[in-house]
């Protein structure tokens, strides 16, 4: 029995009809080709599919389409596209702060949610915040740097990279 | 003219990451086809049995499902493989293909591809597959397998030894019956696996109208597939075409031949449409190679002042029931015993190794092969000689290190040293650590019950192979690269290499390369990798090549094409070629610096008014080189590492609490890419050191396939890691890069064993195991 839902995806309605064990990121992935959102677990545990889900970072993953039906969406891409994490972004290609690009949308999604909520966190915060992002190729310590120096341009402190 | 250095050297920053932090990666399980099948494998639930009774007709008839194959439906189309090579003398592995036929040999071998509309439908009907396996008792242990009577871990083999080997120098006898202390230890390696973030992945895509088979196919090594695939397939190179797009990491990882990859191509070849098989996480931990699983014993021998007179060392490594193919699985143990004690003048040596089979998936070579365990035995044995003569681990150090003013030299174990710098970089290290203040906060701290420990371990990594690695032994893996480098109608460059991109700045490096000797900034460059059809024949990424090999390969290609614009220029300009230049993107005047032609002006002229040329005068605007590296048969890099640590001694949790690193990895080409290369591999040093390990029944189940379960190190655990540089170019190319891949993985777990070891020092407790799990400190604590 398929069921049809209506939600916001990147601020465009999408109306689908999905099977009730379609998972939110097999949507977005397969049906709106939105491949930004990385499978690297399907657990929950690696951090790869991180959406936002009315404002708050999910593993879309965990998500069936279904819960998420008249709920607002967004992905790496429309984050991207809206520029409220074009400051992030450049401090991720200023410290090289990714490597193969595959865990990277998760971590902008963490970041973005720990500066929405703490907007000066120390380093070790930081780490904390990512304690479920997995990343195999950096170490950490890059991306570490760069949403420590974000959360300083933020403040007003240190220059802003383009 | 030589060209300037005006960008390699420098901190170019990744165009390519630009593409990820937009959601715009392009990775293989991004890619969707027309009439795309989608593969699911049944596999064997059991470490050893036999198929008592198979039937898939339920599966077949099941919503969605297009094709079910076996054993005997699709491994006819494949020529069996097996993981042996020649230089290994004596080695042996059974022939493999493609699905289990009669035996199973390891839980997660598969037995049944599904292939269906999508991975759920295929997914689905693997639940209706009947498989009835006579369970058999399965070879787990490796000492038991080599034991007399152990039954073989697979079928054609008379004995559970794929390999074995002993170097030995004339005086080791001597050597340890003369010292004056003689120092032991047993150790363990755990398993442990890559767990690239983005799983292996691959759609393979027969036309038969064309008989063209394009495979895309998350690897470091497209051409080594493409060779595989029309090889045991049976089609012309020329029609089987292998695409590598962004991978979502791979470690050594995905340069292996697996079944499931093999099952792909047979099923699209098979049906005529594209077939794409993604790994789950789940079925990653059963499939993906394993690294590591060493046993090793080992002793040194030291005089009264602390000189190492030898090691002996035996080393038995457990590789699963096959051999990998094409690069075997005897690679790891060879470096193992190869590497021994490579850092020290140590005249004196004898390294056994076995390599055996069993019953789980199988190991082979990772990110480091080989060098991390060397580098910890060989350094929890100096350490323990330390203890024994009551000197400083860095004193011992200094005693023995090669010294950097006596190269070229021989190691102990036949590897040939240009020219290494480890008094140099122990000299800095110490400095950078401010290792005198450290050892008294610690002491001040021990005085508290806080027991903090610091470690040491020099290193020396394996770069830039020659034929040596796999080339003399019949592998077909390429030991040389290949660049084409041109400059397009409008003036910019364009770079077409065979060395590959997996995040750690292949194509930034090659760009900058490319334009120091075309006088064009890196972004002006545009590279190519990746792709067999567009790019020329080479070995692509692995051992640490992509700078030593590809760039040089680059340089020179570079300078070729240097060469051609300025005997253009020099026939438009009526000016001798020698008097010419590249700058600032155009022909100058080499002696006043003056601008006399632009680069775009000359691709204006050769591509659209060669009319106007001098008769005789190439136009052309492509050069091609290739290069393969003379001289030694691999270079050496070499650098030391620190760990500083916490060991809580009532739970055994050990806090890591900064990490440092020396390096020497020849030229640096970008300083940012080699510190964050250095760090990302520190990590997977650590990793196993404290946290990851395949752990196994004693059925031959391995207990901890998820991710939930299986621990990775996490930003939360890891530390901040220092980085400081030497720099000693290689002499045998003219860049003099020597790579830096595998540095921070060779020695991390070295370090840390040595640090935890010292923070347990005063209370008498040693620990010789990775992972150094709190179980097993508490353990050697005596707490449990």
């Amino acid at each position: 029995m398929n069921i049809e839902i209506a939600l916001t995806v990147n601020g465009e309605t999408v109306r689908e009809t999905v099977e009730p064990r379609t998972s939110l990121a097999d949507l977005l992935r397969d049906r709106l080709r939105l491949t930004g959102t990385h499978l690297g677990c399907e657990m929950g545990s690696c951090g790869a599919c991180l959406v936002m889900l009315d404002g708050a970072p999910v593993h879309a993953c965990l998500v069936l389409a279904v819960q998420a039906d008249g709920q607002k969406v967004e992905t790496i891409e429309g984050l991207n596209e809206s520029g409220h994490v074009s400051d992030l972004q450049a401090q991720f290609h200023d410290r090289n702060a990714l490597q193969c690009g595959f865990c990277t949308n998760g971590m902008v999604m963490s970041a973005q949610a720990l500066l929405s909520d703490n907007p000066r966190p120390s380093r070790a915060e930081i780490r904390d915040a990512l304690s479920g992002n997995y990343c195999r190729c950096t170490g950490y310590e890059a991306i570490v740097d760069a949403i420590a120096a974000t959360a300083d341009r933020r403040a007003g402190i240190g220059e802003t990279v383009e | 003219m030589t060209a300037g250095n005006e960008h390699i050297g420098q901190a170019h920053r990744r165009g390519n990451a630009l593409r990820h932090l937009a959601g715009r990666g392009r990775f293989v399980t991004d890619l969707a086809l027309p009439r795309m099948l989608h593969a699911a494998f049944v596999r064997s639930p059991m470490a050893r049995g036999r198929i008592a009774e198979l039937d898939v007709s339920d599966a077949a008839a099941a919503p969605g499902v297009v094709r079910v194959f076996t054993a005997e439906t699709l491994n006819k189309t494949c020529a069996p493989w097996t993981g042996t090579l020649e230089h290994f003398a004596g080695m042996k592995s059974a022939p493999q293909n493609i699905l289990a036929e009669g035996a199973v040999l390891w839980a997660g071998h598969p037995v049944t591809m599904i292939l269906a509309h999508s991975r759920a439908e295929a997914e689905d009907a693997c639940e209706l597959v009947l498989l009835d396996i006579e369970e058999e008792e399965a070879v787990v242990d490796g000492d038991a397998a080599l034991l007399d009577g152990a039954a073989p871990a697979s079928e054609g083999i008379d004995s559970n030894l794929c390999f074995r080997t002993v170097l030995e120098t004339p005086g080791l006898d001597d050597a340890f019956a003369s010292a004056a202390h003689v120092v032991e230890e047993s150790f363990t390696f755990g398993r442990h696996t890559a767990v690239t973030l983005e799983p292996r992945a691959v759609i393979a895509d027969f036309d038969p109208s064309t008989g063209q088979l394009t495979v895309h196919q998350g690897t470091q090594t497209p051409y080594q597939f493409q060779d595989v695939y029309a090889r045991h397939f049976g089609l012309p190179e020329s029609k089987v075409r292998v695409i590598a797009p962004d991978v979502g990491g791979s470690f050594g990882m995905k340069l292996h031949v697996y079944n499931e990859e093999m099952a792909t191509v047979a099923a699209s070849l098979t049906l005529g449409r594209p077939v794409r098989f993604v790994a789950d996480r789940l079925e990653s931990f059963v499939s993906d190679i394993h690294a590591r699983d060493h046993r090793v014993t080992a002793r040194m021998a030291v005089d009264a002042a602390g000189t190492i007179l030898a090691m002996d060392v035996d080393d038995m490594t457990q590789i699963g029931a096959f051999s990998t193919y094409p690069r075997t699985s005897v690679a790891e143990g060879n470096q193992v015993i190869r590497l021994m004690g490579a850092p020290y003048r140590m005249p004196d040596y004898r390294g056994r190794l076995s390599v055996v089979f069993q019953n789980k998936v199988q190991t082979s070579q990772y990110r480091a092969v080989g060098h991390p365990i060397a580098c910890a035995v060989t350094e929890a044995l100096v350490d323990r000689a330390a203890e024994q003569l009551d000197l400083d681990p860095f004193e011992i150090r200094a005693r023995n290190l090669v010294a950097d003013d006596a190269y070229p030299h021989v190691s102990a174990t036949g590897y040939q040293f240009e020219k290494l710098s480890h008094q140099t970089s122990l000299a800095k290290l110490r400095q950078l650590m401010d290792y005198d203040t450290l050892r008294s906060e610690q002491a001040e701290l021990r005085r508290q019950g806080i027991y903090r420990g610091i470690g040491i371990a020099p290193f020396v990594e394996i770069t830039n192979p020659g034929a040596a690695f796999y080339g003399v032994g019949g592998a077909r893996i390429s030991a040389q690269d290949g660049a084409v480098v041109r400059l397009t109608p409008g003036g910019d460059v364009q770079c077409a290499i065979s060395v590959t991109e997996q995040g750690q700045g292949t194509e930034t490096i090659i760009a900058q390369i490319v334009a120091d000797q075309l006088g064009v900034t890196p972004d002006q460059v545009k590279v190519t990798t990746g792709d067999t059809d567009t790019t020329p024949s080479g070995g692509a990424t692995w051992a640490c090549r992509g700078a030593g090999i590809g760039g040089e390969t680059a340089l020179r290609a570079g300078r070729r094409l240097q060469a051609q614009i300025l005997a253009i220029a020099g026939a438009v300009l009526q000016a001798d070629p020698a008097t010419l230049a590249l700058a600032g993107g155009a022909v100058i005047d080499s002696g006043t610096g003056r601008e006399r032609i632009t680069l775009a002006e000359i691709g204006r002229i050769a591509t659209y008014r060669p009319d106007t040329l001098p008769e005789g005068c190439d136009n052309s605007l492509s050069a091609v080189q290739h290069f393969a590296p003379t001289g030694y048969p691999f270079d050496f890099t070499n650098g030391i590492q620190a760990s500083h640590v916490e060991v809580d001694i009532e739970t055994g949790v050990t806090r890591l609490l900064k990490h440092w690193v020396v390096e020497d990895c020849g030229r640096i080409i970008n300083p940012l890419l080699v510190d964050e290369q250095i760090r990302g591999g520190v990590v997977q040093g650590l990793g196993p050191a404290f946290f990851e390990e395949c752990l196994y029944d004693d059925m031959g189940q391995m207990t901890n396939a998820s991710l939930a379960d299986y621990l990775v190190p996490m930003a939360g655990e890891m530390p901040d890691i220092e980085i400081a540089h030497v720099e000693t170019p290689t002499l045998d190319t003219i860049l003099g890069a020597k790579g830096v891949g595998e540095a921070g993985t060779a020695a991390a777990g070295a370090a840390a064993m040595n640090a935890v070891n010292d923070a347990l020092r005063p209370l008498g407790a040693r620990i010789s195991q990775t992972p150094m799990t709190p179980l097993r400190i508490l353990t050697a604590l005596g707490h449990v």
